[in-house]
C-alpha cells in the first residue's frame, strides 16, 4: 500500500514537472539558431510530425517545400529546399531552432518563426484581415513542434 | 552568427538548385481580338533596376486556357462588366441629372486616363486612384451617392476605363508632388506584416515563378485589374486583391481606398510601367 501511494506521488510529481516545463515562445534560448533544450521534455511523435508538415491548417509546411516521403500530399510548393535528408544535414537541436524560429538559423528567410508569439507587425487573428486579439499564440504548440522534429529527423538520405 | 555558411557548406546550394516545383513564364503573346498588342513582358523600369530585368504581366503565369480566355472579348467574361459600365457611363444620375457622358463624351475619349492613375491630382492636392476620381466626380459633379470603394458598379467603371486604354502602357509618375506617397507604398511593400512575416516582395519580387502550395506566383502585376477570377467568377478590383495578399500572411489588413492602399497601388502600379493596360484581364 505504502509502496502504490509512493508510486502515486512520484507519477504525479512527473506529469507536472513534464508541464513546468514547457518552455513558452519568449523564453527559447538559440545558440547558433539551434535549440538544445526539448520544448516539452516530452518525445515528439513523427507520425503526428507528418501530418502536421502536410496539412494546410497546421504547419502546411508543404506550401513551400517538397517531401518525397510525403509524396500523396497534393501540391508541393517549390520556394525552400527540398527536405529529403534534412535528418542527415541537421542535428536535432538545429532542426528544432529551424522549425521554431529559422530566422535566428537563416537570417532573413522567408520561412515563418512557428514558435514565437511576439514581435509581429500587425499581426492578424488567422485568416481573417481582422487583428490579432489576445488569443494569439504561436502557429504550432510546443508539442507539435517536438512531433515536426522528430518527423524531419526521420528524413535520411 | 547565423549558420547559413553551414548550411552551404554542407550543399545546400545544390538542393536549392535541384528544388522543383518551379514553372516557367508562358513563352506566349498577347493580341487582343487578333488586333490589340499587349506587351505583357518588358524591361523593368530604371527604379527597380537594382532587383529585376524584366517585367511581366501576371497573364503569362496562368494556364493556357486562362491565357486564351483573355485574347477574344467573347471569351472573356470580364467583357459583360465593361458593358455594364458602359451603360452607367451613359445614364444621368444624381441632383444634377447629370451622366458621365455628359461631361467627359464617349468612354473611348477616356483612352489614355488609366495608365497614368494612381497619380498626384493638383485640385484635389494629393494622390488618386481611378475609383477615388470616379466618386469625386459622383459626389461633386453629379450630386450622385459615392459608390463603394470595391463594389460592383466601382469595378464594372473602373473595367470600363481600363478596358477603352487597352495595349496604351502604364506610366506611372513617381517624381514631384507623388514622391513622398511612392516612397510609402514602397516602405509597405517591403514590410514583412503578419504572423507568417510575409511582404508582397517575399512572394513576387524573390519568389515568382516559383509554386507556392498550388499557386504559381507572379510578379503581382497591376496592369490587368480589375481581374476576372475563375476561382470567384466575378471582377475583382486591385485593391480587394491587396487586401486578400495581405490577409495571407495572417495579418491585419489595410481598409480599400485607405491612404496606406493608395501608396501601394501608386508603387506597385509604377512596377509595371512599361507593361500594356490590359484590364479586365482573366486569372484563377
Ligand atoms: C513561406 C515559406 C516556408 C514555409 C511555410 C516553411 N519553410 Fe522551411 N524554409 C524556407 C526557406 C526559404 C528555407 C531556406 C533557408 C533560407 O532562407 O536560407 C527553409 C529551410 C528549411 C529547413 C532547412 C533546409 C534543409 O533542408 O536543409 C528545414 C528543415 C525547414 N525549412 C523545415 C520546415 C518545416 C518543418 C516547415 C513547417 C513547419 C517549414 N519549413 C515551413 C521556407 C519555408
Ligand atoms: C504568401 C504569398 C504572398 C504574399 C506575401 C503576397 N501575395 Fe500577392 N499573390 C499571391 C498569390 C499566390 C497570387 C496568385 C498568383 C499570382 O498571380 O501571383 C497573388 C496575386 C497577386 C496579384 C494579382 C496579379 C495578377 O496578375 O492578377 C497582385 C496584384 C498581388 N498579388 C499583389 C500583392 C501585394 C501588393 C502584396 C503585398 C501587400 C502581395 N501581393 C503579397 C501570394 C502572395
Amino acid at each position: 500500500m505504502k509502496i502504490s501511494v509512493m508510486a502515486l506521488v512520484a507519477s504525479v510529481g512527473m506529469a507536472a514537472s513534464a508541464v513546468a516545463a514547457e518552455i513558452a515562445p519568449t523564453a527559447v534560448t538559440y545558440t547558433d539558431g539551434a535549440v538544445e533544450q526539448s520544448l516539452t521534455g516530452v518525445a515528439g511523435n513523427p507520425e503526428e510530425g507528418a501530418k502536421i508538415i502536410g496539412s494546410k491548417k497546421l504547419g502546411n509546411c508543404v506550401a513551400c517545400h517538397q517531401v518525397t516521403a510525403l509524396a500523396d500530399v497534393p501540391w508541393q510548393g517549390g520556394i525552400g529546399p527540398v527536405l529529403d535528408g534534412a535528418g542527415d544535414r541537421w542535428s536535432e537541436a538545429e532542426l528544432r531552432g529551424i522549425v521554431a524560429n529559422a530566422k535566428m538559423m537563416f537570417e532573413g528567410t522567408m520561412m515563418p518563426a512557428f514558435y514565437k508569439d511576439t514581435g509581429f507587425i500587425r499581426p492578424g487573428k488567422a485568416f481573417t484581415g481582422e487583428a490579432a486579439d489576445d488569443t494569439l499564440g504561436p502557429l504550432l504548440s510546443a508539442q507539435q513542434v517536438e512531433d515536426v522534429v522528430a518527423y524531419l529527423a526521420t528524413l535520411k538520405d | 552568427m547565423n549558420m547559413l555558411t553551414r548550411g552551404l557548406a554542407t550543399g545546400m546550394m545544390a538542393l536549392f538548385a535541384a528544388s522543383g516545383a518551379m514553372a516557367e513564364a508562358a513563352d506566349d503573346n498577347l493580341v487582343i481580338n487578333g488586333e490589340i498588342e499587349i506587351v505583357t513582358r518588358t524591361e523593368a523600369p530604371a527604379h527597380l533596376s537594382d532587383t529585376m530585368d524584366e517585367i511581366m504581366s501576371g497573364w503569362l503565369f496562368r494556364g493556357e486556357e486562362t491565357r486564351a480566355m483573355e485574347a477574344d472579348d467573347f471569351d472573356n467574361p470580364g467583357m459583360i462588366f465593361v458593358e455594364q459600365g458602359e451603360e452607367a457611363w451613359n445614364t444621368a444620375e444624381g441632383s444634377e441629372g447629370k451622366s458621365c457622358a455628359d461631361c467627359h463624351g464617349a468612354s473611348s475619349e477616356m483612352a489614355g486616363v488609366r495608365p497614368v492613375y494612381p497619380k498626384y491630382v493638383e485640385a484635389a492636392g494629393e494622390v488618386r486612384t481611378l475609383e477615388m476620381q470616379v466618386n469625386d466626380c459622383r459626389e461633386n459633379r453629379m450630386g450622385a451617392e459615392k459608390w463603394d470603394y470595391t463594389g460592383g458598379e466601382m469595378v464594372n467603371m473602373v473595367a470600363l476605363l481600363s478596358s477603352v486604354s487597352r495595349g496604351l502602357p502604364v506610366n506611372v509618375a513617381i517624381d514631384g508632388p507623388a514622391q513622398s506617397t511612392w516612397e510609402k507604398g514602397k516602405e509597405i511593400y517591403y514590410t514583412r506584416f503578419g504572423q507568417l512575416e510575409l511582404s508582397c516582395a517575399n512572394c513576387h519580387e524573390d519568389n515568382y515563378g516559383n509554386m507556392i502550395r498550388a499557386d504559381h506566383l507572379s510578379q503581382g502585376q497591376i496592369n490587368g485589374f480589375p481581374t476576372y477570377r475563375l476561382k470567384n467568377n466575378k471582377l475583382n478590383a486591385v485593391q480587394s486583391r491587396f487586401k486578400g495578399c495581405v490577409r495571407d500572411t495572417r495579418a491585419e489588413t489595410f481598409k480599400p481606398g485607405s491612404p496606406e492602399f493608395v501608396a501601394l497601388e501608386l508603387y506597385v502600379g509604377s512596377r509595371g510601367n512599361g507593361l500594356s493596360v490590359e484590364g479586365p484581364s482573366v486569372r484563377n
